[in-house]
């Protein structure tokens, strides 16, 4: 088998040095009715030609979103991920290294993990970050606890426009780690239940339904109550163009950041980030890289701050995260770095200009709403009918139209999630506007 | 220095009339290591003895410290934030914690006094 | 080992140090991104490495929240930012570099066959919430994954979306807290042994339980008698590994398995270990109720400098409905998602991740085991074990093993061979590093002193791992012979020599920051 260098006579030699009389021999501390007979109910090993071959069959029976037109977000994007990204992320001292536990032989991660913490506070305007989450729904829930902590408070107010799956792991998480979360109706609703028993608030910008709002006053309530004010951030790329959760006065920013450096892929893995102020520092979940000398006073890169985490603090842990998403953390930051400044703000600025193209184009079609008047990317229409059987029937005809809003919030049966980003062409906004239009006439 | 009192979590109480300082012992310090943070109580907190009233921080291990004696907190050592390399120099001096106005004296009762506490330390030492 | 003191290090200081793995050609220090000459250049000067089309012209809608401020981020070119990381990444060992025989974390070899499957356009490009009927083959897939993991387990359900080992595991204690409290039992404390991995009692701790921890006997496996003196109706749970932390197999987990029903609680099994078990041992048979799998250890899938993993739970019958969001379900028109609680799932305790889980991860290790096949699994947990105890043999003579008898895929050593010389289980593993390896995992499990955990995998070749052992010897040889300052100023050839943790711990340097205050426009 094509992995497994030993041969059958190093295993002969082998036992002998061991002196066993087999490899089973091996495995007599495990009581004989415990162990398998035979092999299990699987298929056989195959080589390379018949796997490709299987999966590949899997995969032509998916409808790639890159391959058709295709106007999907609600918290996952499609763009563009430059061709050095994938081959950089592939190199194997990146691929196949562990955690930086002895700094010097990795080096090369602790400086990435390091150049990532730094992007990270600069697009955020964050004081520092850490090196990474599983994804912006847990990293918000850990935006939480982490507020509980400072504040010893347990009662969170989540917005009513905070993408529904980051709020759906938010309550998980409180029933089982003990604290409250209310969604107050709306946000002036939200603003009136702001007292001092909540430890924060937790806003999305842009929201969940597309809508860009400045936040200032609210954080200044949150302040004012002794509260922190929390922003999760699905679209990374809105940093871009957008004023930053921290010129708003957040304390923590949470993001997904899939949108830089990694593809779609049905979902996962994603890339949580976690920013925050200085002054909360050691109240950071996750790792944290930093910088230091060795012994010859040369500049190196270490994790640190290491006694909040698992391994040492064990059960009273700021959280139990081990492994987080450091090859995404990569992908993510070799992009930014190609993109630099100019590559960054122009991105985010073809992103919105294609989005207002085609909400342009679709807020004049019969009967169509346009529900969301300042947005990024993303913006929502309500459609005289229910939005999913007409995304169902675009989708057979090879059209990815939105994500109709139901998916996630069943009650909004009318409306319809669409996204532009700098890979939306002229000829897809030309051919959903036709569909649309046919499909509700 | 017959005021000073130890408790098995390594802190040392220092009583001076109604006042009383509080630090982690020298035997704590090197076990614990280089010290690189010391989370310090709020002036004005009330903590109660044998639950915890701060943490101190290694970079290989992170401690609870415990409160010898219930009270309010009326000082804490600043200096700790810029240096806290004088736990492990001075622990029982320049590196005390903080100071309490002490509740209830009679609390002192069951801690150990110097001898006690160097024969406790002895105990542990052959692991 | 005191810091050195009055350090500026925030000065770049350039040098010249091999790349890891010793006997590389000399290199240049990397700069940071942001020190790159040219990096701040401003207006015409600026790099890109990026060429995007210039923007329509459109009247923005973004309700005046345009930024005002720069980013400060630096601009270089695709040659310059492709040299960079090239160069960064000469500085990492890495699995691909050498053996890296980490105790706990099954280093095997990434195959880059999963790679390629992964890559499908037909899987990368697949958007979460696109409309089933269009992601049939993605549903198929982790369906097939499921019945794998389900197989190999011996348990009845799978729950896919957690996204790493510990996210597994509060996904398990979440379940058996869900069951709990729908039979009204409410129970207050987790038993966990003092061998276990650190994130077994911080995920107990998040779930809302106390940690009492079981020591463990000479043989090096819990001591049952002390587990059941601390058994009570007020034990939700007890959190197992399996074999244990010490590479060993706790051969009583029958028994403990029923003194923890015995009082209604439930067994976690922590299943990092799964490596040495493959095809010979269904963890289901062994009485446990929940159980999480590392794709990256046991699959195969990449560690990538730190994640991302993949945390698959396998459940018993009485914690399925408990299940994290979402199911896939097979229905008359093709696989489904449930993905509220309602229905069949309306149990379930809700979504601990956006979307589905972590579908690049299920697509390496699904093409790992499709390699191997149920017919070579034995032989891949047997070449494991039979590596990791070829190390024992070959080494207890000059090292000190913990526990008397043979390892399983892990063997555990402790600092008693070091004695009197002064060199510390942190010296020894340093000075593997200039002999060109990884060192193995050092002070874990924390029930001996010193502990060193080797775990060299089925992919280690014979002459690999003499090559290790004769490395390991004379290392072993010059401690004995207290060459104590060789051992305290190792590593000598690695691209950084020992770095300054306390200094980076009292005065944390998160980030880089510019020197002087940016003069762009508020």
């Amino acid at each position: 088998m094509r992995y497994l260098p030993l041969t059958e006579e190093d295993r002969r030699a082998m036992l002998g040095v061991i002196g066993a009389k087999s490899v089973d021999d091996l495995f007599g501390d495990i009581p004989a009715s415990l162990r398998l007979k035979a092999p299990l109910d699987l298929p056989k090993g195959m080589g390379e030609i018949e796997i490709e071959r299987e999966l590949a069959a899997l995969a032509a029976k998916n409808m790639a979103a890159g391959s058709v037109p295709s106007f999907l977000g609600a918290g996952a994007y499609r763009h563009h991920v430059p061709a050095a990204v994938d081959y950089l992320v592939q190199r194997g001292e990146f691929l196949t290294s562990y955690t930086p536990y002895q700094p010097e032989i990795a080096q090369g991660t602790l400086q990435v993990l390091f150049e990532f913490q730094t992007q990270v506070a600069l697009i955020t305007d964050m004081e520092v970050a850490n090196a990474s989450m599983y994804d912006g729904a847990t990293a918000a829930a850990e935006a939480v606890m982490m507020a509980n902590r400072v504040t010893r408070r347990q009662k969170a107010l989540l917005a009513a426009d905070l993408h529904p799956h980051y709020r759906a792991v938010i309550e998980t998480y409180g029933r089982f780690n003990g604290f409250a979360t209310r969604v107050p109706r709306d946000i002036e609703a939200l603003a009136a239940s702001i007292d001092n028993t909540i430890s924060c608030v937790v806003v999305q910008n842009p929201g969940f339904f597309g809508d860009v709002r400045d936040y200032a006053a609210l954080a200044e309530a949150c302040h004012k109550a002794g509260a922190l004010f929390v922003v999760a951030v699905a679209e990374v790329v809105s940093l871009g163009l957008i004023k930053p959760p921290g010129a708003m006065g957040a304390d923590i920013v949470v993001a997904e950041g899939q949108s830089l450096g990694n593809a779609l892929e049905y979902g996962g893995p994603y890339l949580g980030l976690f920013a925050t102020r200085e002054k909360f520092m050691r109240q950071m979940p996750g790792r944290l890289t930093g910088q230091t000398v060795d012994a010859d006073g040369l500049r190196g890169f270490v994790l640190t701050l290491s006694a909040r985490e698992q391994h040492i603090r064990r059960e009273k842990a700021t959280s139990n995260i081990c492994t987080n998403s450091g090859l995404c953390a990569l992908a993510f930051s070799i992009h930014l770095a190609l993109l630099g400044e100019l590559g960054f703000t122009r991105l985010a600025e073809l992103n919105h200009a294609k989005a207002v193209q085609l909400a342009e184009r679709l807020e004049k079609l019969p009967g169509i709403g346009l529900m969301t008047p300042s947005f990024f990317n993303e913006f929502t229409l309500r459609l005289p009918r229910p939005a999913a059987p007409i995304v169902d029937t675009l989708a057979a005809r090879g059209i990815l139209a939105g994500v109709p809003v139901s998916r996630l919030l069943p009650e909004r049966t009318n409306d319809l999630l669409v996204t532009a980003t700098e890979l939306t062409t002229d000829a897809d906004m030309e051919a959903l506007e036709a569909a649309l239009r046919g499909a509700l006439t | 220095m017959s005021n000073i009192r130890y408790t098995k979590d390594h802190e040392w109480i220092r009583v001076d009339g109604n006042e009383a300082t509080i630090g982690i012992t020298d035997f704590a310090q090197g076990q614990l290591g280089d010290i690189v943070f010391v989370e310090l109580p709020e002036i004005g907190r009330k903590v109660e003895k044998g639950k915890e009233a701060g943490v101190v921080e290694s970079v290989k291990a992170a401690s609870e410290v415990y409160a010898p004696a219930s009270g309010e907190v009326t000082a804490v050592n600043t200096g700790l934030a810029d240096d806290p390399a004088q736990v492990n120099s001075d622990a029982m001096g320049e590196g005390w914690f903080y100071k309490i106005k002490l509740a209830d004296a009679k609390e002192l009762g069951d801690l150990m006094d110097e001898a006690a506490y160097k024969a406790f330390t002895a105990e542990q030492d052959k692991h | 080992m005191s810091a050195p003191s009055d350090k500026d290090w925030s000065k770049a200081v350039s040098g010249f140090r091999p790349a890891a793995g010793g006997g590389r050609d000399l290199q240049d220090d990397e700069p940071l991104l942001f020190e790159a000459e040219g990096a701040y250049f401003n207006g015409a000067s600026s790099r890109c490495g990026v060429d995007l089309p210039a923007p329509p012209k459109v009247t923005d809608r973004l309700g005046g929240l345009r930024r005002q401020r720069k980013i400060g981020l630096p601009g270089l070119s695709e040659p310059q930012i492709v040299r960079h990381y090239t160069r960064l990444s000469q500085k990492n060992y890495s699995i691909d570099t050498g053996i890296y025989p980490l105790g706990s974390c099954t280093m095997k070899y990434n195959p880059r066959l999963n790679e390629k499957v992964a890559r499908l356009p037909g899987f990368a490009s697949l958007h979460p919430l696109q409309p089933l009927t269009t992601v049939q083959g993605a549903l198929v897939l982790m369906d097939r994954l499921a019945t794998w993991l389900k197989t190999i387990t011996g348990m009845p359900a799978v729950a896919l979306s957690p996204a790493a080992g510990a996210h597994g595991e509060i996904c398990g204690m979440m379940c058996i807290r869900a069951a709990l409290e729908a039979r009204g039992d409410k129970r207050s404390r987790v038993l966990v042994p003092e061998s276990a991995h650190g994130t077994n009692p911080a995920t107990a701790a998040a779930c809302g339980y106390a940690v009492d921890p079981i020591p463990a006997n000479e043989r090096g496996r819990v001591d049952l008698a002390a587990l059941k003196g601390n058994l009570g109706p007020d034990v939700a749970a007890i959190m197992l590994t399996n074999p244990n932390t010490c590479g060993l197999f706790e051969d009583e987990s029958l028994a403990i398995a029923e003194a923890v029903h015995g009082v209604g609680a439930f067994f976690y099994l922590d299943g990092a270990n799964l490596n040495a078990l493959l095809g010979r041992v269904q963890p289901g048979k062994l009485g446990i109720d929940c159980m999480h799998m590392n794709l990256h250890k046991t699959f195969s899938t990449p560690h990538g400098g730190g994640g991302p993993g993949s945390g698959p739970v396998a459940l018993a019958a009485s914690l399925a409905p408990y299940a994290p969001l979402p199911w896939v379900v097979h229905q008359d028109q093709g696989f489904a998602l449930l993905e509220e609680c309602a229905g069949d799932a309306a149990q379930s305790l809700g979504r601990i991740k956006a979307f589905h889980g972590q579908m690049g991860m299920f697509i390496r290790a699904l093409a790992f085991l499709m390699s191997h096949g149920g017919d070579g699994l034995a032989r891949l947990s047997g070449d494991a074990v039979l590596n990791a105890n070829y190390l024992l043999a070959s080494l207890k003579d000059v090292l000190t093993p913990s526990f008397a008898g043979g390892a399983m895929h892990e063997v555990l050593f402790d600092d008693r061979f070091l004695g009197e010389t002064g060199v510390t289980t942190l010296d020894f593993a340093k000075a593997l590093i200039d002999e060109g390896y990884h060192p193995m995992t050092m002070y874990f499990p924390l029930i001996v002193h010193g502990a060193l955990l080797v775990e060299p995998t089925e992919n280690e070749s014979k002459e690999s791992l003499d090559r290790f052992i004769a490395a390991m010897r004379d290392l072993a040889a010059r401690a004995a012979k207290h060459d104590t300052e060789f051992f305290q100023s190792a590593p000598h050839r690695a691209p950084r020599r020992r770095l300054d943790e306390v200094g980076a711990a009292r005065k944390p340097v998160l980030r880089w920051r510019p020197e002087a205050k940016s003069t762009a426009a508020e």
